[in-house]
C-alpha cells in the first residue's frame, strides 16, 4: 500500500505537467484557510451559484481545474482574488479522471489545510451547515483528531421529465431537483483499502436494476485535513493511507457524517451525456453517460412516489443518511 | 470593586479573551490573566500592551500549560497569589478560562456569592464515586508516576503505565489526604484559597501532584477538604464533556439553550460564535430571571448527542455506521416475523395474518422471481424496488433498509427453502428475527402441481436439502433469533394452538381469541404422495409421520371455536 501510494504521488507530479496556470492568486492562502478543490469542463453555468453557495459556507480558496472548457470558464473566473485557475486539453481518463492533477494541486498547495474535494454540481452538506459555517466543523474536526469527514453522494432530481425546465445561471438548482431516494442504499466493506462501498439511489434504480454491480459508487471523503503525502486513490471514494478510510463505526456508535447533493439530473445532462459519449473520458468507457443517454431517451423521469422532497440536512439526518455523531 | 475576582487562563483566541475579561472588569470584577508560555512573546505583548489601560487587570507569571500536567495547576496559583496580593477586597475567586462566557449579569453572580460567602464552589468526589473517568485510569492517576506527555508521548505514556502495573509500584499519598476529583473550574473563598496556597505542607503536597495525571481536576479537589467549611461541591461553570473527555463546544444556534440555562458561566464557547458573545457581553437587557443554575437541558442534549456516537440507532446501516458482524448493537431496526411453510401450507395466510394481526405482511421477500412486496407493490418505502438482481447484490442490505424504512410498522414475510438463501445467516443471528417454521410444508406445492413425477422428485430433494440445513442452524446454540419448528404432521394435528401462539408474539394489536381461521390446503392424498416419493427412493422426514391414508386427525371443517387453556 505504501508502494501504491508513492506511485500515485509520482504519477500526480509527473502529471502536473499538463497543468498550465492561468490565474495564481495562491499568494492569498493563509494559513487555517479551507480549500476547495474541483476539476471541471464547460461548467461555467453552474459556477456562479457553485461560488456562492461555498462561499457562505466559508470556504477561502478555491483551486479549480480546468479541462478543456470552450464555454468562457476561464473569463468568468478572471478577477476573482480568492479562485486560483490551471488549464489543461490533456485526458482527463489518463489523469485518473482528474485525481492526479488534483492530488498533485493539493500537495503543492493544501498541506496542513482542510480540502474540500467536489465536483462543479455537488453541494456539500453537513450536520448544523444552516447555523454553522465550515470552520466550525473544522475546527471541531481539529479538535476530536479526525483527519477526514464522510459524505455521502445523494442524487437529486426533479419531478417530472429531466429536461422539462431549463436551469438559469446563478439559480439555485435545488430549486428544480429537490427529491432523493431515502432507503435503497447497498452497503458493503472494500477490504482492500477498508472504505465502504455504497451504491444506489436512483441511478441504480433506474439505470442498473439489472446489473446493480456497475452502478456508480456513492461513498464520499470529501473533506479530509490535508498531507502532501495523502492520496486519494479513486474520485474522493477513498484515500491512502488507509486509515483516513475509517469514517464509520464498526462497534455500533454513529460517527459524524454529511452528505453531497448532486445535482447532475437537470435539463443539461441531455447534452453533457451526448458530449461524453461521443468523447468516452469517463470511468469505464463512460458506461455511465451511455445509460443515460439511452434512458433518457426512454424514460427520462427518476421521481416515484416513494421519492422524498429536500427539505434540510435535519431531514436527510433523521432519514439516516448523515449524522451529527457526538457533534451538538 | 466587587468582591469577587476572576482568573482566566487563556491560551488562544486572545481577542475573545480581551473582550470577556473587559466585560467582567466593567462590572468592577478584579481580573487575573495567565497566557500560556506557548503563546509567542509577540502576541503576549500585543495582548498586553491592549489591555494595559484598565486598572483592574493583571498579568501573572506564565507556565507552560499542556493538557493533564503540572502547568496548569502552577497558572492558577500564580495568578491565585497575584489576586489575593493584589486585590485585597476579593473574597471569592472565581477560575475560568478564555473561552469561557458569563451568561447571566455579573451582578447577578456578585449577589448570589454575596448571600454564601463561605460557601466554596468546586466540584469535588472521591475517585470511586466518579463516572466520568476515561481511559481506565482512577485511583491509579494517584499511586502512579506520569512524567510522559499523554497527548504528545502517548507509547512511552502507556508503556510506562503498563510497566508500572507490573513492578506493582504505588506511590504513598501524603499523610492526611483522600483523593478527590471533580472539574477543574471552581469558585473559591479566600479563606480557602490562602490556607491552601500558604499551607507549610504545600511543598510536599506540590510536589507529589506533580506526578500525579491531570493534577488540575484533583489538586484544588482533594486540598479543599482539608481546610473548607462549607463546601458545595457543584461548579459554577457549565461545562460539558463528551465520551473522549473533551469539552463540548457552543456555537450561535445555542443560544436559546444557554439562555435558558440560568447558568453564570459557560465553556466552551467557539471564538467564532459572534452571535453568542455579542448577546452575552453586550445585551444587558437580555438578562435571565434570577433562579438557581438549571444545566438540565443542556445536559439531555449532550447525553443525546455521546449516546449517538457510542450506541447510534439500531438498525441503521449507513456510511458512518456500519457494525460488524458481531457488534453488541448489530441488529436491524424492529421486531419482525419471518414465516416458513405457512403461506404453503394455508391457501390465504398472508391476507389472513394481514388481517388478524394489523400488520404488514409481504410474500416471499426473496422469491428468486421478483421481491414479492405485500399489496403487489412494485417499489416501497424508501424508494426500494422489486428488482430481483439489485435485492441479490446486497441480500443483507436490502433487509436492513426495508427495516429502517418500515420501521413504524411491524414487518412479516414468507420464507422457504425455494428462495434465494443468502440472507439465512443474517436472519439466524439477529435477535429480532422471530422465525416460525412448519418444517416439510414445501411438499405440498409440489403435491398439488402438475409436474413430471422425476422432475418433482428431484425438487423435493432440493428443498429438503436446503431446509434441512437451515433448520440445523436454527437449532444451533449461538442462534440469537427466535425459533419455533413444527413438524408439518405436528402443527396440523393442532393448528389453532400454534397459530394462536404466532400471534400473540406479533404484539397487542392480535385479538385475544381467534375469530377466524386461515384455510387450510387440501390435503387429500397427501400422505400417498410422500409414500410415492419414498417408492422413488427420495426420503421426505422433514414433513413428520404422515399416515398414507387420512388418519382420524384430519381437521374437521368448519373448525369449532377454539378452547384454550391460558395460564
Amino acid at each position: 500500500m505504501r508502494l501504491r501510494r508513492k506511485r500515485r504521488l509520482i504519477r500526480a507530479v509527473r502529471k502536473s505537467s499538463e497543468l498550465q496556470s492561468v490565474q495564481d492568486n495562491t499568494c492569498n492562502i493563509r494559513p487555517g484557510h479551507v480549500l476547495l478543490v474541483s476539476t471541471m469542463r464547460n461548467e461555467q453555468i453552474r459556477l456562479p451559484y457553485f461560488l456562492e453557495y461555498y462561499r457562505n459556507l466559508g470556504v477561502d480558496h478555491f483551486l479549480f481545474v480546468d479541462n478543456g472548457s470552450k464555454d468562457g470558464t476561464a473569463d468568468y473566473l478572471a478577477g476573482m482574488s480568492d479562485v486560483s485557475l490551471w488549464h489543461t486539453n490533456s485526458s482527463y481518463k489518463s489523469a485518473h479522471f482528474g485525481v492526479d492533477w488534483m492530488n498533485y494541486l493539493k500537495r503543492r498547495y493544501a498541506h496542513g489545510h482542510w480540502v474540500l474535494v467536489v465536483d462543479p454540481d455537488e453541494f456539500f452538506i453537513y450536520p448544523f451547515c444552516d447555523t454553522r459555517p465550515i470552520q466550525a466543523l473544522t475546527d471541531w474536526l481539529d479538535s476530536s483528531a479526525i483527519r477526514s469527514f464522510a459524505a455521502m453522494l445523494i442524487d437529486v432530481y426533479p419531478k417530472g421529465r429531466i429536461d422539462e425546465v431549463a436551469y438559469q445561471a446563478g439559480q439555485d438548482p435545488l430549486e428544480i431537483a429537490n427529491w432523493f431516494d431515502s432507503g435503497n442504499y447497498s452497503i458493503s466493506k472494500n477490504p482492500a483499502y477498508g472504505n465502504l462501498w455504497i451504491q444506489g439511489g436512483p441511478r441504480s434504480r433506474v439505470f442498473f436494476a439489472e446489473t446493480p454491480k456497475k452502478a456508480p459508487a456513492l461513498n464520499k471523503i470529501p473533506l479530509v485535513k490535508w498531507n502532501r503525502h495523502y492520496t486519494f486513490i479513486s474520485s474522493t471514494h477513498s484515500l491512502l493511507p488507509r486509515g483516513l478510510n475509517q469514517v464509520y463505526e464498526t462497534k455500533g456508535g454513529e460517527k459524524a457524517s454529511g452528505a453531497l447533493l448532486h445535482t447532475k439530473f437537470l435539463d443539461t445532462l441531455t447534452a453533457k451525456a451526448q458530449e461524453e459519449v461521443t468523447r468516452g473520458e469517463h470511468y469505464a468507457a463512460s458506461r455511465e453517460y451511455l445509460a443515460y443517454d439511452k434512458a433518457m431517451k426512454e424514460h427520462p423521469q427518476l421521481w416515484c412516489k416513494w421519492s422524498e422532497k429536500y427539505i434540510n440536512w435535519r431531514q436527510l439526518e433523521i432519514l439516516g443518511l448523515m449524522s451529527k455523531g457526538n457533534w451538538a | 470593586m466587587n468582591p469577587v475576582g476572576i482568573i482566566m487562563l487563556v491560551h488562544t483566541a486572545l481577542e475573545r479573551a480581551e473582550q470577556v475579561a473587559r466585560h467582567w472588569t466593567a462590572s468592577g470584577c478584579p481580573v487575573v490573566l495567565h497566557v500560556d508560555q506557548n503563546v509567542d512573546t509577540a502576541t503576549f505583548r500585543t495582548f498586553r500592551k491592549a489591555l494595559e489601560d484598565d486598572p483592574l487587570i493583571r498579568f501573572c507569571k506564565r507556565h507552560r500549560c499542556e493538557w493533564g500536567t503540572w502547568g496548569i495547576v502552577a497558572a492558577s496559583q500564580s495568578a491565585s497569589t497575584l489576586m489575593l496580593a493584589q486585590f485585597p477586597e476579593v473574597r471569592h475567586v472565581y477560575l475560568s478560562s478564555g473561552s469561557c462566557l458569563p451568561l447571566r449579569p455579573i451582578h447577578e453572580l456578585v449577589d448570589y456569592l454575596n448571600q454564601r460567602p463561605r460557601t466554596d464552589f468546586i466540584e469535588s468526589a472521591t475517585t470511586a464515586d466518579v463516572p466520568w473517568i476515561v481511559g481506565g485510569l482512577d485511583v491509579e492517576r494517584f499511586t502512579l508516576y506520569f512524567p510522559f506527555s499523554w497527548k504528545k508521548r502517548r507509547f512511552l505514556f502507556d508503556r510506562y503505565v503498563d510497566l508500572q502495573r507490573r513492578l506493582r509500584i504505588k506511590r504513598r499519598i501524603p499523610q492526611g489526604l483522600v483523593p478527590h476529583m471533580g472539574s477543574q473550574w471552581w469558585c473559591l473563598t479566600r479563606q480557602t484559597l490562602s490556607a491552601i496556597l500558604e499551607d507549610p505542607e504545600r511543598p510536599t503536597y506540590d510536589r507529589y501532584f506533580q506526578k500525579v495525571w491531570i493534577p488540575d481536576e484533583s489538586y484544588y479537589q482533594t486540598l479543599v477538604r482539608q481546610y473548607s467549611t462549607s463546601i458545595e461541591s457543584r461548579s459554577l461553570t457549565l461545562s460539558k464533556f463528551d465520551f473522549q473527555g473533551k469539552p463540548h463546544v457552543f456555537y450561535d444556534d445555542h443560544l436559546q439553550l444557554l439562555r435558558r440555562s440560568d447558568c453564570f458561566v459557560a465553556r466552551k464557547i467557539w471564538p467564532q460564535a459572534n452571535r453568542l458573545y455579542q448577546a452575552f457581553l453586550t445585551d444587558p437587557a437580555s438578562a435571565m430571571k434570577r433562579t438557581e443554575p438549571n444545566p438540565g437541558k443542556i445536559d439531555r442534549v449532550f447525553t443525546k448527542a455521546v449516546e449517538r456516537r457510542t450506541i447510534g440507532r439500531p438498525g441503521l446501516y449507513m456510511q458512518s455506521r456500519f457494525p460488524g458482524r458481531w457488534a453488541v448493537n448489530a441488529i436491524s431496526a424492529k421486531p419482525y416475523s419471518v414465516f416458513q411453510g405457512f403461506a404453503e401450507l394455508f391457501e390465504d395466510f398472508e391476507p389472513w395474518l394481514a388481517r388478524t394481526s394489523g400488520t404488514r405482511v409481504h410474500g416471499h421477500l426473496f422469491d428468486p422471481e421478483r421481491v414479492e412486496f405485500a399489496d403487489g407493490e412494485t417499489l416501497i418505502n424508501g424508494a426500494l424496488t422489486d428488482s430481483a438482481a439489485l435485492r441479490d447484490y446486497n441480500a443483507e442490505s436490502f433487509l436492513n433498509n426495508l427495516l429502517w424504512s418500515c420501521r413504524s410498522e411491524r414487518q412479516c414475510f414468507q420464507f422457504g427453502p425455494g428462495d434465494n438463501q443468502a440472507i439465512q445467516k443474517f436472519l439466524i443471528r439477529d435477535p429480532n428475527a422471530q422465525i416460525s417454521v412448519i418444517s416439510g410444508a414445501w411438499a405440498v406445492p409440489l403435491f398439488r402441481s402438475n409436474q413430471n413425477f422425476s422432475d418433482l422428485r428431484r425438487e423435493a430433494a432440493r428443498l429438503q436439502q436446503i431446509e434441512a440445513a437451515f433448520l440445523t442452524k436454527l437449532r444451533a446454540q449461538e442462534t440469537k433469533a427466535r425459533v419455533r419448528i413444527w413438524t408439518m404432521a405436528e402443527f396440523i394435528e393442532a393448528p389453532m394452538e400454534a397459530l394462536q401462539s404466532i400471534l400473540e408474539e406479533l404484539g397487542p394489536m392480535a385479538p385475544r381469541h381467534l375469530g377466524e381461521a386461515p384455510k387450510m390446503s387440501e390435503l387429500e392424498g397427501f400422505g400417498q404422495f410422500l409414500q410415492n416419493l419414498k417408492n422413488q427412493g427420495m426420503h421426505p422426514y422433514l414433513m413428520g409421520d404422515f399416515p398414507v391414508e387420512p388418519g382420524p386427525t384430519h381437521v374437521p371443517k368448519p373448525p369449532r371455536k377454539p378452547y384454550l387453556v391460558r395460564k
